[in-house]
């Protein structure tokens, strides 16, 4: 069995667009401030929290794939080059042959709208230019392209939860030899469709947008010193198993989380979204950092911040260990543990803490 | 836990298909796709679902539903709330569900290819919420049932099942992918049985998209024809119970054919065109006979991605001559495409099940209305219904974005 390591991490969020701006909002725990979105043919405006323009200009949309491309292509493209920086600047890595997963929630919205409403109106005259950005798969091609050397690529869909899935997945190609580097990103974007459905299914939370992406390697000398320790199963929430129980069941397969270590929950700002996992983890007193009640509701983005947020952390050497408990609203629950590269699994956490 | 993984079995297990569910254009269930395949019916007709009077093109290969569906675990309000997707999806899984024998339990992987989901909701929540005065009732559920992680926990549900559920969004591959990915759980000894496989439904913005890039054929949809002019537009679900061979034997379940190769790779070239020589495609098909320990001499029929585009078929031919080599000559290929149309996320698992019946039954599926084959095809296109001794068949897939999927199944005798 290979260990697997984190080689880096890129973020794009309402912060900023890098770990460096991720990591400042969640050390100033202050939920960041919101913008309002016009709603067509209705008076009252939406909350959201928009991704800042960027301050420099993105090299990478000179690429002539990326011409077109939506707003979940952009925050896709600058989180992964991010993660595969450290990675890009080691001439022994230059030849990686890389694995590529994409996880989406809602996925290109923004162009899916757009091509709809164009389609209400005149079908005859929507955009042929627009209807290819609007598959789900588009991020991750893109982003394929501009990579070069991705030998393996996957697009996953449905709740935040599957982010971890994705990592999963991402290590058993690195387990099986199949790609020497794996960049697991996920993003969404959000339009006043989105943050209409939000103020219909929970009141309180604020759509934003934003990417983040963890890249994963088999050799700890490419890595920034954390090792991905565990992911427990996918625990489904079905007839057979209330979310409640599969939250429960997650927070046993995690184990008991060490003094010290650091929980990246996913807790947002609506108590009855929350329940479950604020239950689950009440008996937790470590050092806890709630990523969605700073930055918002980012979908499959904000699941993959949590996790840059708690490999960050590591890396930086403010914990020597740090859990993450994604509960999606109507999936499943999955947690995962990452510790410091040269900090021995039994030290940080004790014996028949990871479930088998 | 899904990390660490369990260790892999020293020797890989084999993977039986036990259990498959069709529904298409041309009919619910494994005995009507098969007289309608092995026929090469085609199975099109003017769109019902949507107004289409201002497209280009009118026609598409649509499913019609039962008024009634057989009962489940599931309540009528449960079901009402499924779209055309997810009850075609609902459908397949019964019928594979109940062929294999399976019980209701957990630990029992769901892995599902789709391009849309439940779209259909999502366009109904659109056109609400765009309507002025406004108002809310229903939008709430549409919200919620158009995600195709609800339409796959309620296939759970249906059957009184849970596991990891895994949806993938590879665009057309994503069938083919989906049953790979199930294949290799099973092989890496991650599960011993899964669920997999793929559905869509023609929906408005998917037709207006592919409308408006001009991939619609204005004609007849006609696959490696010289004179194609594009594709058709079909829906349906199918979806494969697999298993070891050994839990297959062990519960003296019938086996309907084995999974024997896999084979994914990204082609990088353009989001919507694939590789003018078929790089990719070769790669994959290469990928995928490695894994199952087969050379080109021993495929007796390839299920051909062929959906009718001239830039598709000319690279998928140029890589199918190029990979069978000598053998091209006389390996029949054809594109079941032409009989239910192009069904993007459900296509590869529908050929999956296309390509287990011509094993089972030893036929193969004609393009009946094809004419003049491309010249870049070296190999011979099934154009009239014709039995035949097939053991082995190949199935492609290829997506917008790039991703090819190549599965390769052996009859079970």
């Amino acid at each position: 069995m290979s260990k697997i390591f984190v080689a880096g991490l890129g973020a794009v969020s309402p912060a900023g667009w890098n770990v460096a701006a991720l990591r400042a909002a969640l050390e100033n725990n202050e939920p960041l401030p919101g913008q309002t979105l016009a709603r067509p043919g209705w008076e009252k405006s939406l909350k959201v929290r928009q991704v800042p323009n960027p301050t420099t200009r993105l090299e990478f949309l000179a690429h002539p794939r990326l011409r077109r491309s939506s707003p979940i292509t952009h925050y896709a493209a600058a989180a992964t080059l991010e993660a595969l920086a450290g990675l890009r600047a080691n001439a022994a890595a230059k030849n990686f042959r890389l694995g590529l997963i994409a996880c989406l929630q809602s996925g290109c919205v923004q162009y899916s709208c757009r091509f709809y409403d164009e389609t209400l109106k005149n079908p005859a005259t929507a955009s042929p230019l627009i209807f290819p950005e609007t598959v789900h798969a588009a991020p991750t091609s893109h982003v394929a392209a501009l990579l070069e050397n991705v030998r393996l690529a996957q697009t996953l869909v449905g709740d935040p939860a599957i982010f971890l899935q994705g990592v999963a997945l991402g290590a058993q190609w690195l387990t099986e030899h199949r790609v020497d580097a794996c960049l697991i990103f996920g993003a969404d974007e959000t339009n006043w469709i989105i943050a209409d459905a939000f103020a219909l299914l929970d009141r309180q939370a604020i759509a934003t947008a934003g990417a983040g992406a963890v890249c994963l390697c088999r050799e700890e000398k490419f890595s920034i010193g954390v090792e991905l320790a565990a992911i427990t199963d996918a625990l489904v929430f079905s007839a057979r198993q209330s979310r409640r129980h599969a939250v429960a069941a997650m927070r046993a397969q995690l184990g008991n989380i060490s003094a010290g270590e650091l929980l990246c929950d996913g807790l947002g700002v609506s108590p009855r979204a929350d329940a479950a996992e604020r239950a689950a983890f009440a008996d937790c007193s470590n050092p806890r950092i709630s990523p969605k009640a700073i930055l918002g509701e980012g979908m499959m983005a904000a699941a993959a911040w949590q996790c840059v947020a708690a490999c960050d952390a590591v890396a930086e050497k403010k914990h020597a260990s740090a859990s993450v408990s994604l509960v999606s609203p109507n999936q499943q629950a999955i947690g995962a543990r990452f510790v410091r590269a040269e900090f021995s699994l039994s030290t940080a956490a004790p014996a028949g803490n990871i479930a088998p | 836990m899904l990390f660490p993984p369990k260790p892999s079995p020293a020797e890989p297990p084999r993977v039986v298909v036990t259990g498959a569910g069709i529904i298409t254009a041309l009919g619910r269930g494994w005995k009507p796709n098969a007289a309608g395949f092995r026929a090469g019916r085609r199975a099109f007709r003017p769109v019902t679902h949507f107004d289409v009077s201002r497209q280009r093109v009118k026609i598409a290969a649509e499913v019609d539903l039962p008024e009634s569906f057989p009962a489940t675990q599931l309540s009528a309000q449960q079901l009402n709330r499924l779209d055309r997707a997810g009850k075609m999806l609902l459908l397949a899984a019964l019928e594979a569900w109940q062929q294999a024998g399976e019980e209701p339990g957990e630990d029992y992987p769901l892995v599902l290819g789709t391009t849309a989901g439940g779209m259909t909701l999502g366009e109904a929540y659109y056109r609400q919420a765009i309507q002025t005065p406004h108002h809310r009732r229903g939008q709430a559920t549409r919200a919620i049932q158009y995600q195709a992680q609800v339409q796959a926990l309620t296939v759970f549900n249906a059957l009184g099942c849970s596991g990891p559920t895994t949806i993938i969004s590879n665009a057309c591959a994503s069938g083919g992918n989906a049953i790979g990915h199930a294949f290799e759980l099973i092989r890496s000894g991650q599960a011993e049985r899964a669920l997999a496989g793929g559905y869509d439904a023609v929906g408005e913005l998917v037709f207006a998209g592919f409308d408006s890039l001009q991939a619609l054929s204005p004609t007849s949809c006609r696959p490696f024809d010289a004179k194609r002019d594009g594709l058709a537009l079909g829906e349906g679900a199918a979806i494969l119970n697999l298993e070891t061979l050994d839990r297959a034997r062990r519960r003296g379940a019938e086996i309907l054919g084995e999974v024997i190769g896999y084979g994914t790779a990204i082609d990088q070239h353009h989001l919507t065109q694939p590789q003018p020589q078929g790089n990719t495609t070769l790669t994959v098909m290469k990928q995928a006979c490695a894994g199952a320990h087969v050379t080109p001499a021993d495929v007796d029929y390839i299920n051909a991605h062929g959906t009718g585009t001239v830039l598709n078929d000319a690279s998928e031919a140029l890589a199918i001559s190029e990979w069978a080599g000598p053998r091209a000559a006389t390996l029949p290929v054809s594109s079941t495409k032409a009989s239910i149309g192009h069904l993007l996320g459900g296509a590869g698992a529908v050929e999956a099940v296309v390509s287990l019946m011509t094993l089972r039954e030893q036929w193969l599926p004609p393009e009946v209305e094809l004419e003049t084959p491309d010249p870049a095809c070296k190999f011979p296109i099934v154009q009239k219904p014709q039995n035949a001794r097939v053991n082995v068949v190949l199935s492609n897939s290829f997506g917008f974005g790039g991703v090819n999927a190549s599965l390769i199944f052996r009859r079970w005798a």
